[in-house]
């Protein structure tokens, strides 16, 4: 069955307060034509769940909003997200702040339909302090350890943005790591998936070793092709990270920022980062 | 201090022997010194250390890929045990609890900074380690605002049997935790630098041996390697004061 639709369609699937996941890392292969989309489509109070970077600093920016949860919000080369930074300064953003490996075990629970999982990190840190809902579980076996239950992290939506895909939602990644693409997708209700180029089946076979195809059918429910999808954070080998873009948006008001590269629509944005 | 060795060379070698006898172990700095040190320490009595490009690329000595490493593998060796991180710290206290979180009341933050990263999985799990470019009450302090990484009091508490905190190393002294109470021991101080300077630069009583030994000078070889192979630009020196 084909699957392509357009960021603006992606976007209309989605509802103000849902909890949306959003694969990459930091500033890597992040779905930003989407979370472009989510910012024009003005979509308000989202639990956002990332290893967060400038998807995380654009959406807060936009109001778009009510909560992240995350173990850090970095743009890779610029230590820290100034979005993010300034909303957690003036208390207008909820922060839920796991350990990174936590995050991960809260999707992969998630994503095997379990309540928890149990995890060593989170013991004796501040992130019990700052969850007080988080639980501790006792080995039921003579060892008698007790460990983090971290809760499962379900997700209503989960975007990602890969290197190839076909019409039908498998993808491949042609750079050095997965991230936790196929976990959000796995993690959640509905997945949308954006790609570098849509390409046949076959040639998106052929791409590369079956070990990189990341997603099947089952774990796709739209695929749209965004060249340039990823801008400006990296997308190797295709690309890498726009470092001298990334230095605007992290230093421009954001009202600027927005009149020049978010009032109109994806096809706009590519044309102001190219002029 | 010699003419032979500089503060940031010594601080350097410091980092490097964190990693001595840790075998096939990932190798995590984070930073310039921290990273030629276990870069230095792999090159020299640490020859089977493991260590990244920085992304998922195992780099082997002659800096060609021997291997992968993608984030979701790095949680494994996390959980394994199989790794020895140096990270920075915002603040840390007597016990060697750490904070790369955030400054002030967490709910509204003075300065957010990185939130916890991966300091509570690091610091339950495997050796950790932290680098300190400038020791001051600032950052050696009372009672840090936001436990990231865990010391040595809650580990207790909350029963973390692969804790450990190898040493901390500063721009003046290098620390330890070994005292009968695991509060923060004066290991030795940097050539040159007085220890009054030491111990008025921690916000914290410290631990002070009767003798308190010097931080040991970089061999030659060492030198050698960090001026010609490892960081013939210098980048350090401006690292350190």
């Amino acid at each position: 069955m084909d699957r392509v639709m357009t960021i603006d369609e992606v976007a209309g699937e989605l509802r103000d307060g849902m909890t949306v996941g959003i694969g990459g890392w930091g500033s890597r292969r992040k779905p930003m034509a989407l979370v472009r989309a989510i910012c024009r489509a003005r979509l308000r109070d989202l639990t956002v769940v990332s290893y967060g970077g400038p998807d995380v600093g654009l959406l807060i920016a936009a109001g778009c909003v009510r909560r992240v949860v995350t173990g850090f919000v970095s743009l890779d080369s610029i230590p820290l997200e100034p979005h993010f930074r300034r909303a957690r300064s003036e208390g207008t953003v909820e922060l839920t702040e796991y350990d990174e490996g936590m995050l991960y075990w809260g999707l992969l629970a998630a994503a095997n339909r379990l309540p928890f999982l149990p995890i060593r990190a989170g013991l004796g840190s501040d992130v019990m302090r700052v969850n007080p809902e988080l639980r501790t579980v006792v080995s039921p076996y003579p060892d008698r350890e007790k460990l983090v239950a971290m809760p499962a992290l379900p997700l209503d939506a989960a975007i990602i943005h890969l290197n190839r895909a076909d019409r039908r939602g498998n993808g491949r990644y042609l750079g050095p790591d997965p991230y936790f693409d196929d976990l959000f997708c796995l993690a959640a209700r509905r997945r949308f998936l954006s790609c570098e180029r849509l390409v046949g089946t076959g040639e998106l076979v052929a791409a590369g070793p079956p070990q990189t195809l990341l997603t099947n059918r089952a774990m796709v429910d739209g695929v749209v092709e965004t060249p340039h999808g990823a801008h400006f954070t990296s997308c190797v080998p295709d690309y890498g990270r726009d470092e001298q873009f990334q230095r605007v948006y992290a230093t421009s008001e954001w009202t600027d920022f927005r009149a020049r590269y978010l009032d109109g629509d994806e096809a706009d944005y590519q044309r102001a980062v190219a002029a | 201090m010699t003419a032979l060795s500089s503060r940031p060379d010594i601080c350097v070698a410091a980092c490097a022997d964190a990693w001595r006898g840790d075998g096939a172990i990932l190798a995590s700095p984070t930073g310039l010194i921290p990273r030629l040190g276990a870069l230095l320490a792999r090159r020299t009595f640490a020859p089977d250390l493991l260590l990244t490009d920085g992304e998922a690329t195992l780099l082997d000595e002659d800096e060609h890929p021997e291997g992968w490493l993608p984030y979701r593998a790095v949680f494994g060796l996390v959980a394994a045990g199989a790794r020895h991180v140096m990270m920075g710290a915002s603040q840390i206290d007597r016990h060697g609890n750490q904070n790369i979180s955030c400054i002030g009341d967490w709910k509204r933050p003075t300065a957010q900074l990185l939130c916890v990263r991966g300091a509570p999985g690091n610091t339950v799990n495997h050796p950790t380690s932290y680098w300190i470019p400038r020791h001051s009450p600032r950052s050696l302090v009372p009672r840090v605002d936001m436990v990231s990484g865990v010391g040595y009091d809650r580990a207790a508490t909350a029963g973390a049997r692969f804790h450990e905190i190898r040493v901390v190393v500063t721009n003046l002294a290098v620390l330890d935790f070994a005292t009968p109470d695991h509060t923060m021991r004066l290991r030795s101080v940097h050539p040159g630098v007085p220890l009054a300077e030491v111990v008025a630069a921690t916000g914290f009583p410290l631990a002070v041996p009767d003798d308190v030994p010097t931080t040991r000078e970089p061999t030659g070889e060492e030198l050698r390697l960090l001026r010609e192979h490892l960081d013939p630009e210098g980048l350090r020196e401006k690292e350190v004061r």
